[in-house]
């Protein structure tokens, strides 16, 4: 059985989530390896083989820290020369769709991006302009370099054990072209990542101030462990950061909740959430589109609706 | 300082889009075309930077004969000329190929700056800017919220799911900017009229030294097998909030075992 090989994304060692999926993934390929660069690599061999890899490439040094992007490709790169894998599967995070593009150019092969499923004769599933067409498409040339959506598929524990294989890769000139200085960590709000959690409470312009989502919509998020996003037309405003916009121009997220407050639904939003697996809509509004997706829906004020929410959520705890 | 921006004409971010039935590639016709919003950044980036000194901004762009009204829109926020390739054997290129004749296009002009939005807002694979920053063998300064040139070094700052990496390199780059990197300006009636007049370069595949077999979908890297709209979601329920909106909320998540 051919390898597939997965890069497994992680800071410092902690890895993501959207890792331990793409290895099941992988299993419906072929034979999971790990690719893991960069330090932490003995802390989580353990994990990985517990979630299928029945290897791990391991290839560390300070180039990973001091350069972005091309060291992991030239590590890819000759792995996929020496082992000739099915395919190569990365998560498909901006760094890993970078990586996924310079490795197809690398080694003169396809690539396709936002996958949400794989199949065993490697045709990937993607859901293209925000999810409104379903597009099964194929690698023609070379080895498939397919990069994964967080929350396409469960991670499995396998209850197996990897093998531990050292690469090495000298530092390349495209490499050393680019050098990190400081790396700058903003506040963490101690809630789930956007775009790997499971239930995402999003604000739009009917919050109606950055108060609105300070008393409104983040209460609700927490009473629920959920991730905060937030419309175009809230982060246009100023109410609430950028980096949580939901949409065609923002993040892309597919949690097994989305509840969607004071938010009507245009395309721009829609195109961020319509492959969420459950949808929950509170909107003054009867008309607004974003009732289409609701499974299910309160027309009403969510300045009284959210709150009441919140305390009720709170009170089963 | 020689900064070129390469746009793309895309349907408006705001209108449905859809696949063609024949060959699986855009509908272009299905939505009105625009110049991808998050390429605005770009402009204007560039347009500040040789304000801010001096130079040229050029637009380029790749797209069929249509896309020639983006490149003149570009310009008219305050660019100095544009390059169009267009040719029919480029219809159904994938970003490999679109990779390809973007860095041909740009090889040998001696641009100190290339800059990209990080993506377009209808194919969203945010991988073009690195793979012309491959191709080309330049450094690849991409996913950035803030531009700093200093001479002939250039310091960015690349967005990161912690924040963002502060990250140095030498020019030339390649640099691609994010949404919200700054506030594009909207174009001046000066600029419109400046705008017809601009130099533009319309160049055939054959112009730029491809051969038509390394593009095109017949030699696409990636095929689409099959297609299909998204079925429409079964109507879910849907309530009018008499004071008990939460409460039904409640019963609802209940049921689904989310609380």
């Amino acid at each position: 059985m051919s390898e597939v090989l997965v890069l497994i994304e992680h800071t410092e060692g902690n890895i993501k989530k959207v890792s331990l999926e793409l290895l099941a993934m992988a299993a419906g390929i072929g034979e999971p390896s790990a690719v893991f660069v960069g330090p932490g690599a003995d802390a989580v061999l353990a994990t990985l083989g517990d979630h299928g890899a029945k290897t791990v490439y391991v290839a560390d040094g300070q180039a990973f820290l001091d350069h972005v992007v091309v060291p992991t490709v030239d590590v890819l790169a000759k792995l996929v020369s020496e082992k000739s894998p099915a395919a190569v599967l990365i998560p498909s995070s901006a760094d890993g769709k970078e990586i996924a593009g310079r490795l197809a150019v690398a080694i003169d092969s396809g690539v396709i991006t936002d996958a949400v499923a794989v199949s065993s004769d490697v045709v990937a599933t993607q859901n293209v302009f925000g999810g409104a067409t379903i597009v099964h498409s194929k690698v023609s040339k070379g080895t498939p370099v397919i990069t994964v959506r967080t929350n396409s598929i469960a991670p499995v524990q396998s209850g197996g054990s990897a093998t531990r294989v050292d690469v090495s890769v000298e530092v390349s000139a495209a490499a050393s072209a680019t050098k990190v200085v400081n790396r700058v960590s903003v506040e963490k709000s101690g809630r789930p990542d956007l775009s790997e959690a499971a239930i995402v409470v999003s604000g739009g312009r009917g919050v109606g101030s950055d108060e609105g989502f300070a008393s409104v919509i983040e209460p609700l998020a927490d009473s629920l462990g959920a991730a905060v996003g937030a419309s175009r037309a809230a982060t246009d405003a100023g109410w609430y950061p950028h980096q949580f916009q939901v949409g065609q121009t923002g993040k892309t997220v597919s949690p097994q909740l989305y509840v969607a407050n004071g938010i009507s639904g245009a395309i721009q939003h829609r195109a961020g959430m319509q492959t969420s697996k459950t949808v929950v809509v509170v909107n003054k509004d009867a008309d607004a589109p974003i009732f289409d997706l609701a499974d299910f829906g309160v027309v009403g004020d969510l300045h009284s609706v959210v709150p009441d929410l919140t305390a009720r959520v709170k009170a089963r705890k | 300082m020689k900064i070129c921006v390469c746009v793309k004409q895309v349907p408006d971010s705001w209108a449905e889009k859809k696949l063609t039935a024949s060959d699986s590639t855009l509908d272009r016709a299905a939505a009105d075309r625009v110049v991808n919003e998050l390429d605005e950044y770009a402009v204007e980036e560039a347009l500040r930077i040789v304000e801010a000194g001096e130079g040229e901004v050029t637009i380029l762009s790749m797209g069929p004969d249509e896309a020639a009204d983006s490149v003149r829109k570009a310009i008219s926020m305050g660019a100095h000329a544009g390059i169009h390739i267009s040719d029919p054997a480029l219809h159904g290129s994938d970003a490999l190929a679109t990779s390809l004749v973007l860095a041909k296009a740009l090889e040998g002009r001696g641009f100190d700056l290339i800059i990209f939005g990080s993506e377009s807002t209808d194919a969203r694979m945010s991988v073009v800017p690195a793979m012309v920053s491959a191709r080309l063998g330049l450094p690849q300064m991409t996913f950035a919220n803030k531009v700093e040139v200093n001479g002939s070094n250039l310091t960015i700052h690349r967005v990161t799911d912690y924040g963002y990496d502060e990250v140095q390199s030498s020019l030339p780059a390649v640099v691609s900017v994010v949404e919200k990197t700054n506030e594009p300006r909207y174009p001046s009636f000066k600029n419109i009229m400046a705008a017809k007049k601009a130099p533009m370069e319309t160049l055939s595949l054959a112009d730029i030294g491809l051969d038509a077999a390394t593009v095109g979908l017949a030699n696409a890297w990636s095929e689409v097998k099959d297609f299909a709209e998204r079925p429409a979601k079964a109507k879910g329920t849907v309530i009018t909030d008499e004071g008990n909106g939460a409460e039904k909320i409640e019963e609802f998540l209940v049921t689904q075992k989310f609380i």
